[in-house]
């Protein structure tokens, strides 16, 4: 029988990231699949409090290591800790956020372990592979766009345990609560070495965050079809009348058109708004990745072959230069 | 004190410029008809090096694992004044997943010997994974620091370092050695140098050349870039490339397109304010 389905949790101040309840959602369905436990493991300082919720949110045992140096998030004490742990227990499969703490981990331990780790997927699966004569039964579908193109690649880890993956913030859904759930809880107690401690954080500035596209109602998003940060800048103003944030491809951040945390995607930020207004976008799959389960969808290209149009609910075929001020316009004169 | 730095540098396919042209009839991009270029990650962590050759001495080495071919971004570099390039090559090294990349260029370093600092760019364009630095560096047995924006401190192999995080920025002090990964926030790349351009222009691989004259005619004048393969660096062939790889592709398909029919508008100022007044009917915005 396989070993437990494994979610690193991530805390910062105590506060545990979305994406870590996020994963104990897909984690419990994967793990249940498998009939096998749910296990976290948290890393921090005073997070005493956390263990109960993980266990209302889905997982059956939590492994907690506290310690006063602990307290913010640093490479080496973090992969010594989670190393251990995968060595003791075996665990089959690991799932980590690919936020800027788990993209510095992940690959730290998977690198440690020799297993295979697959970056930003879009979704997880547990089946069947087949190479040759062999068969590899129940093992994890690591599911992503693959670069070329309109494609969508399944990866597996047939050979090697665990098989790790990293997942977006917003990809999957957030358990809902349960604090009649029994659990385990386990104290580690880390014995840190002065290696471990040899980098230290001076400063710490935290900036508020300025965009918050995952609970916005409204998206308006724009591509390459602006062809200039100049022209982008009409965005800003449709959104601001239309109370919505705006969005942007990776093309338009890569060309500077708008700033990264604007970036809707497989490799971005995932959303579910009320509208999502396309304009000048042509649909990459790793862009739809992020924004095709919006409720309702407006496009707006001048190409009627883009892909975008197959996922829109409302499409305009023409210049986004000549129909955003008509948009405005005719909001504004709304009846 | 002066430093010997290592920029680990990738060829990838300029997916900035996807345009129609690349696009094949099913709608899958011709990898071979995008131009590659140098990582543009990869130019703003060799220009971090470069800044503090200039600031304290020292010398960099590029080295890009790839098809021969990737020889061009070791030139760009060598033009934009990197010291010694070494182009990773061989059959054996194709197919490799991240972590196989990581152990192929773990044996390199170390083959090429005592360092202080070794720079990767924070992500390449193709995968976006960002992994491969840190794999390097755990490898290395050595810290980490990634996405890192600027070199704040140096001192003998005291370093403090400032990294963008999710939500700000963090000033990290640190010991050498250290593998730093840097983003695209950082400073920016230096052009290449005209001199420098034309003068490594006409380097080559020793696999290149055309004759044994051309060669030697090469190596005198210090244009013939050292090519490492199996056999030079020495590991075994099960942990570099296909065989070295742990994750492998089961299969790749096409995305099926929910395929609805949009209801069209045309750009008229009556089509238009009856979308946004359909909008507006369906509580929609
Ligand atoms: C590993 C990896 C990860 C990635 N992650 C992401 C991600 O998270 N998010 C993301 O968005 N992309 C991502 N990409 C990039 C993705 O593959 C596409 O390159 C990108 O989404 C294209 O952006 P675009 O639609 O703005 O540009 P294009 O594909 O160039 O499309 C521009 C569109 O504008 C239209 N247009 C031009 N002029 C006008 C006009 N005047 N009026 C109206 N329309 C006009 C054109 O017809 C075209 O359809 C990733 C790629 C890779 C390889
Ligand atoms: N084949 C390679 N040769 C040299 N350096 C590489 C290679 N692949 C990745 N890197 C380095 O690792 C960084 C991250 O790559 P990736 O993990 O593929 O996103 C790149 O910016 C490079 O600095």
């Amino acid at each position: 029988m396989e070993n437990g389905v494994w979610v690193f949790i991530e805390n910062d101040s105590r506060t545990i990231a979305d994406v870590s309840f996020e994963l104990l959602w897909k984690g419990r369905e994967l793990a249940d699949h498998l009939r096998v436990e749910l296990v976290c493991f948290i890393i921090g300082h005073q997070i005493s409090d956390a263990a109960p919720e993980l266990i209302a949110h889905g997982a059956d045992k939590v492994y907690v290591a506290d310690d006063s140096q602990l307290a913010c998030y640093l490479t080496l004490p973090y992969t010594r800790i989670a190393v251990d742990l995968i060595k003791e227990f075996r665990p089959s499969i690991l799932l980590i956020g690919a936020t800027s703490i788990g993209r510095d981990l992940a690959p730290r331990i998977a690198s440690h372990m020799r297993t295979g780790l697959t970056a930003d997927c879009t979704d997880l699966q547990i089946g069947e592979y087949k190479f040759g004569k062999k068969i590899w039964k129940e093992i994890l579908l690591q599911i992503r766009p693959a670069f070329g193109g309109n494609v969508i690649a399944t990866i597996v880890t047939p050979d090697t345990r665990p098989q790790m993956a990293t997942v977006r913030e917003g990809v999957f859904k957030r358990p809902s609560a349960d604090f009649s759930r029994k659990g385990q809880v386990v104290q580690l107690n880390p014995t840190l070495t002065e290696q471990d401690l040899i980098l230290k954080i001076v400063e710490r500035v935290k900036a508020e965050k300025k965009v918050n596209l995952k609970s916005a109602r409204i998206i308006v998003a724009g591509g390459m079809g602006f062809g200039s940060r100049e022209n982008f800048k009409i965005i800003h103003e449709l959104a601001r009348i239309l109370g919505g944030e705006v969005g942007a491809t990776r093309a338009a951040v890569d060309a500077g058109f708008i700033d990264r945390e604007h970036q809707i995607g497989q490799t971005g930020v995932t959303v579910r708004p009320n509208l999502y207004i396309a304009l000048g976008i042509s649909g990459a799959v790793q862009h739809m990745a992020g924004m095709q389960e919006s409720s309702r969808i407006a496009a707006i290209n001048t190409d009627p072959n883009a892909p975008i149009f197959s996922i829109a609910h409302y499409g305009i075929v023409g210049d986004l230069h000549e129909t955003i001020p008509r948009m405005i316009k005719a909001y504004k004169e709304k009846d | 004190m002066p430093y010997r730095m290592v920029c680990l540098i990738k060829q990838v396919p300029d997916t900035h410029n996807i345009t129609s042209d690349v696009l094949r009839e099913d709608g899958t991009v011709n990898r071979q008809a995008l131009p590659a270029i140098v990582n543009p990650d990869d130019l703003f962590a060799l220009e971090i090096a470069l800044g503090i050759k200039d600031k304290y001495g020292g010398e960099i080495t590029v080295m890009s694992m790839g098809p021969p071919m990737a020889i061009e971004v070791l030139k760009d570099a060598l033009s934009r004044g990197a010291d010694h390039a070494i182009l990773l090559t061989d059959k054996k090294f194709a197919g490799a997943d991240t972590l196989a990349t990581s152990s192929l260029l773990e044996w390199a370093i170390r083959k090429y010997g005592e360092f202080s600092l070794i720079f990767c760019g924070r992500q390449a364009i193709d995968g976006d994974t960002a992994q491969v630095g840190p794999q390097v560096a755990e490898k290395l047995n050595i810290p980490q620091v990634t996405f890192a924006e600027a070199i704040e401190y140096l001192n003998k192999d005291d370093i403090v370092i400032r990294r963008v995080i999710d939500s700000g920025y963090e000033r990290i002090r640190g010991r050498l050695p250290l593998l730093i990964t840097v983003t695209n926030t950082a400073e920016n790349p230096r052009p290449p140098s005209i001199k420098r351009l034309m003068f490594w222009k006409k380097a080559k691989t020793k696999n290149s050349v055309k004759s044994d004259q051309e060669r030697e005619m090469l190596s005198e004048r210090g244009l013939l870039i050292p090519v490492w393969g199996l056999d030079e660096i020495g590991c075994a062939s099960d942990i570099c490339g296909f065989a070295g790889s742990e994750t492998w592709i089961k299969n790749v398909e096409n995305v099926k397109l929910i395929s609805r029919k949009p209801k069209l508008f045309d750009t008229s100022d009556q089509e238009i304010k009856n979308l946004i007044n359909e909008l507006v009917d369906e509580h929609i915005i």
